[in-house]
Order: C-alpha cells, then structure tokens, then sequence
C-alpha cells in the first residue's frame, strides 16, 4: 500500500504541490489527473525518489521515502515522463543493463525477456539502436524496462503522451493487464484516459486535490448534474451567494468583470429546474439578467470546472 | 550478484567506445602528444621521455574536460539522469562509476604513449625504467585528480559546453598555482605550492613516490568526487 501523507513540495517560491494526502491500495489501477503543471509529475517524482519532500511524507507499506528510497526504488518499476533511453544503446542491450540493477541473473533475464518482448510487442526491435526506433516503440521499451523486474508497484508518468490513437490503445490494454496483479499510478492530463485504464481517480490542482474518488462514482456524482450559467449586471457577490439556497444549488464559482458583469455557475440535481425561481429573485434584487442558460455536464466538464482558475475559491 | 558499480561501469565504457566523439578525442591526443615529444626527439638526438611527461599534463587541459563533459551533464539534459537515479543506485555509486568511465578512458590514451616508451627502449641506452614506470604512475595521478574536477564541472551544469568551461578553468587554477609563486606573498607561497598539482608531480615524475604527494592526489579525487555527489543530491531540493 501507497501512502502519501501531507506531502509539500516547493520549487524555490513556487507551490508545485501543496499538502495532499491520499492513498492507493495493492492491486489497484489509480488515475492521476490534472491539466498541465498541476504537481502530478512532482508528486511522483517524490515518490520514486528522484525529489525529496519540502514536507510530508511517503510511505510505502512500513517503509517511507525519507529513510528508505532504495528499497522503495527497488519496489518500483517507473516509466518517467518524456520517457528518458539511453539512444545510444541497443534495445537488447538496455534491457539487459537494466535487469542486473534489477538484480535479475542471467538465467532469469533469458526468459524474463521473452516475456516482456511479448507483452510489450518488441518483436523485431530487440537488436535495433534506441534511436532508430519511432516513439511509440520507445514508448514500449519504456514500459519493458519499467515492468522487467516485475515490480509490485508500477509508476508510470503520462505513458501515452505524443502516440497515436492506435499506439494510445494498445498501451492503455497493456496497462490494464497489468493492473490486474500490480499496484499502479498512472498520469494524464486526458480524461479518457483514465477512463478507459484508472479503478479510481485523483484530480489535482495547482498543487492540491480537487477530486477522490472511483471513476464511475466520479461519473456518477457529476453525470446526473445539471449547470446553471448566470450572467447579472448590478449584482454583488454577496448576493449572488445567497442565490444556492434557493434550492439545492452549489455555487461553482462566480466571477467579477471589470465592467460590472458579474458571471456565476451554480449547480443543481437534474431533477430541479431552478430558473424560474432564479428569475424571481433577480427581478427582486433588480438585477439585470443577461445571460441565463442550462445544460448537462459532462465528466469532460468536471474536470475543466474542477481545474479552472477561481474553481476552488468559490467553494 | 554483480556489484552496481560494476553495472554501471560497464555501461559507461560501452556507450563511451560506441560513440565516435571518443576515437576522435582519442586521436587528437596522441597527435598532438606525439608531436611534442618526438619533434625534440628528432631536433636534438636525445631519447628522453621527460619531454613527454611534461606535455601530457597540458595537454591533458583540454583532453580531460573534453572527455568528462558529457558524463553527467548530456544525462541531465537528456533527462536519462531522473532515469538512473530512480534505479537502485546511490548518488555515490553513479558518480564514482562515471570517474572509473573517465580514467579508463584516460588509462587508455596513457597506453598508446608507450609506442615512445617502447621506441626510446629498443634504441635508447642507459634508461631509467623506475623512473618511467613513477613518471606513468603521475601521468594517471594527475588524469585523476583533473577527471574528478571533470566530474564536478559535469555535474553542476546540463549544458556540456559549460561543463568543459568550468572543469577546464579549475584544472586551470591547479594548473598555474605553481607557476605565479613569485606573484604571492610568502604565508600563501607555500599554501599556494602544497595546492599545485605540479608540485607534487614533478617529485613523482623524478621517480620520488613519496606518501605524501599520494595522499595529497588522494584527498583531491575523494574531495572532487565527494562535492559531486552533494551537487547531485542537490536536485532533490531545489
């Protein structure tokens, strides 16, 4: 079992992470989502030890990162991002250089490789240099190094990143496969990707979680939603506040322009149709309505709002 | 189980005779160590390889931040040093491998020199094969202490041209302590001759393998090396 616990990270002034705290139990796929510079590349750097903690911890089973990272690293099987080979070596010649760090022998590596070569489609490559291979097959020697020691924790930092859709396919099948038997933390910045490989997801935001929870409760919770956009001259925010009370409403975030247009997002349970009450209250506030209009969200829209600028201020 | 070391050691020395860059530092510096030491060989008639021993150390100026550049800077800029250090390898180990990398490959220039040793052997009389032997002992000792200063130059930078800059203007400083002695006022004289790599080159290039010059090569590697291993320990918390 994974345990991050409180875990702070600065890089100088900036807040890359900013005390999260979660979980991830043994056999368990768990999605690490968030846009661009969010802290998911931190957070896992720390993890495998490549950074050390500004605060917080790691724990893996009873050993944590501060004290143990060897024996943690030799847990791990990491596919960092922008996936870093040697381009200079042959394929054979990686693996075989990463198998005896791995404490792998050589009888071992014989078969151990047959089976990552057939697991991760190298056939053909082995004897091939690094750099004359196209990325989606650096991508699988990545993975092959990160899974040969047949880690029980497996790491993989946005595996699918500048593949195309079929590469992206056979990656993601790969990684489920594996997920079966190992502990693994994947990263995204997409959402289907998580959908299509994750048991569970973490949506993070500049630096912290916004989002916990298993992918279709994820669904669930945000599917059955409906939103409100509200677009109110003369209005104040204080007001505006009050406006979720009507019914059971969840302002999402509201926001002042400079010319006095104030733009709020409220949430509802599908069931509810607000507007009308909505409508009254504005006229009762004299407010002037420019903008009113409903639709369903999307799991794609969660993410957006959930990782938006001014999302967790209006919480 | 083989040892880390060894693993990594290996790897470095493979992917260094992969590369063409190393055939082609290799060749330079046995042209030009070439041409210094058989053109007076020639002039004056005398088989001496004193002039040998002195050129191979500036020479070495150039040759060794040339080869130490990339050992760990083109890993940082490549983005494969996240990759080795997340493996089972301690700072320690990484950085000590990359040395051995280095003066294996230094050991190997060394070895084509001995073309002049064997050459002033078969027509020379009268040589001093103590000497010669102390004069190659120094010639590695030096190549050392200058990989080890390689090494920090590498690994303070991810760019490999500031990489040799920086290893190429501390050798520098070592190099020419020795030779501004007059410049300085006696108290740091002799600070300034114990710190000079020549000092303690020339009473092993005479054939003088005396402990203290051994210690002091030593301390310069371990303290190099060790200043290494904090610079890249340093990544975790920037």
């Amino acid at each position: 079992m994974i345990e991050v616990r409180n875990l702070v990270k600065h890089y100088g002034d900036v807040k890359a992470v900013d005390d999260i705290s979660f979980t991830v139990k043994n056999g368990e796929i768990l999605g690490f989502l968030g846009p661009n510079g969010a802290g998911k590349t931190t957070t896992l750097k720390v993890i495998t030890g490549y950074l050390s903690p500004t605060a917080g911890n790691v724990f893996v089973d009873d050993l944590n990162v501060l004290d143990d990272s060897m024996e943690i690293r030799k847990m791990i099987g990491y596919l960092p991002e922008m996936n870093p080979l040697y381009h200079d070596m042959q394929v054979y010649d990686f693996l075989e250089f990463v198998a005896r760090v791995r404490e792998i022998n050589k009888n071992q590596f014989r078969s151990r490789l047959n089976e990552v070569i057939a697991l991760c489609g190298l056939n053909g490559v082995v004897h091939k240099n690094i750099n004359e291979l196209s990325k989606g097959y650096c991508q699988r020697v990545g993975l092959a190094q990160a899974i040969i020691h047949d880690p029980e924790i497996l790491i993989l930092d946005e595996p699918t990143s500048g593949l195309d859709p079929n590469q992206i396919m056979e990656i993601r099948r790969l990684i489920k496969n594996l997920g079966k038997e190992k502990t693994v933390i994947i990263s995204s910045h997409i959402l289907q990707e998580m959908q299509a490989t994750a048991d569970r997801m973490i949506i993070i935001n500049r630096g912290r979680i916004v989002a916990d929870g298993t992918v279709d409760a994820l669904m669930s919770d945000f599917k059955g939603k409906t939103r409100l956009t509200l677009e109110l001259k003369n209005a104040d925010e204080a007001a505006v506040k009050k406006l979720q009370s009507l019914q059971e409403g969840v302002l999402l975030s509201q926001l002042q322009t400079k010319d006095g247009i104030l733009s709020a997002v409220l949430e509802y349970p599908s069931e509810i149709d607000p507007r009308e009450q909505i409508f009254r209250q504005i006229v009762k506030n004299k407010w002037m309505l420019l903008e009113m209009s409903r639709h369903k969200t999307s799991l794609e829209e969660v993410f957006r709002n959930l990782t938006i600028e001014g999302g967790d201020d209006a919480k | 189980m083989q040892s880390n070391y060894k693993i990594l050691y290996r790897k470095e020395v493979q992917s260094f005779f992969n590369s063409p860059v190393a055939y082609i530092t290799l060749v330079i510096f046995l042209l030009i160590s070439a041409w210094f030491t058989m053109s007076t060989f020639f002039l004056i008639n005398e088989s001496d390889l004193r002039t040998l021993f002195s050129v191979v150390p500036i020479v070495y100026l150039f040759f060794v931040p040339a080869i130490t550049m990339g050992l760990i800077a083109r890993e940082k800029n490549s983005g494969t040093m996240e990759f080795i250090t997340t493996l089972p390898f301690t700072d320690g180990e990484i950085i000590v491998a990359k040395f051995l990398t280095g003066l294996t490959l230094i050991g190997t220039a060394l070895a084509f020199t001995l073309v002049h040793l064997f050459t002033l052997l078969i027509i020379g009389n009268n040589i001093d094969v103590g000497a010669l032997i102390s004069g190659y002992l120094g010639l590695l000792l030096v190549g050392g202490v200058y990989t080890a200063i390689g090494i920090f130059g590498s690994a303070v930078t991810d760019n490999q041209i500031t990489a040799f800059l920086i290893s190429f203007l501390i050798i520098f400083i070592f190099f020419i302590l020795d030779k501004i002695l007059i410049f300085v006022p006696g108290f740091l004289g002799s600070i300034f001759q114990f710190l000079s790599i020549d000092y303690h080159l020339s009473n092993i290039s005479r054939g003088v393998i005396d402990s203290r010059n051994i210690v002091y090569f030593g301390s310069m590697i371990a303290f190099f090396l060790l200043v290494s291993i904090r610079v890249l320990e340093m990544r975790k918390w920037r």
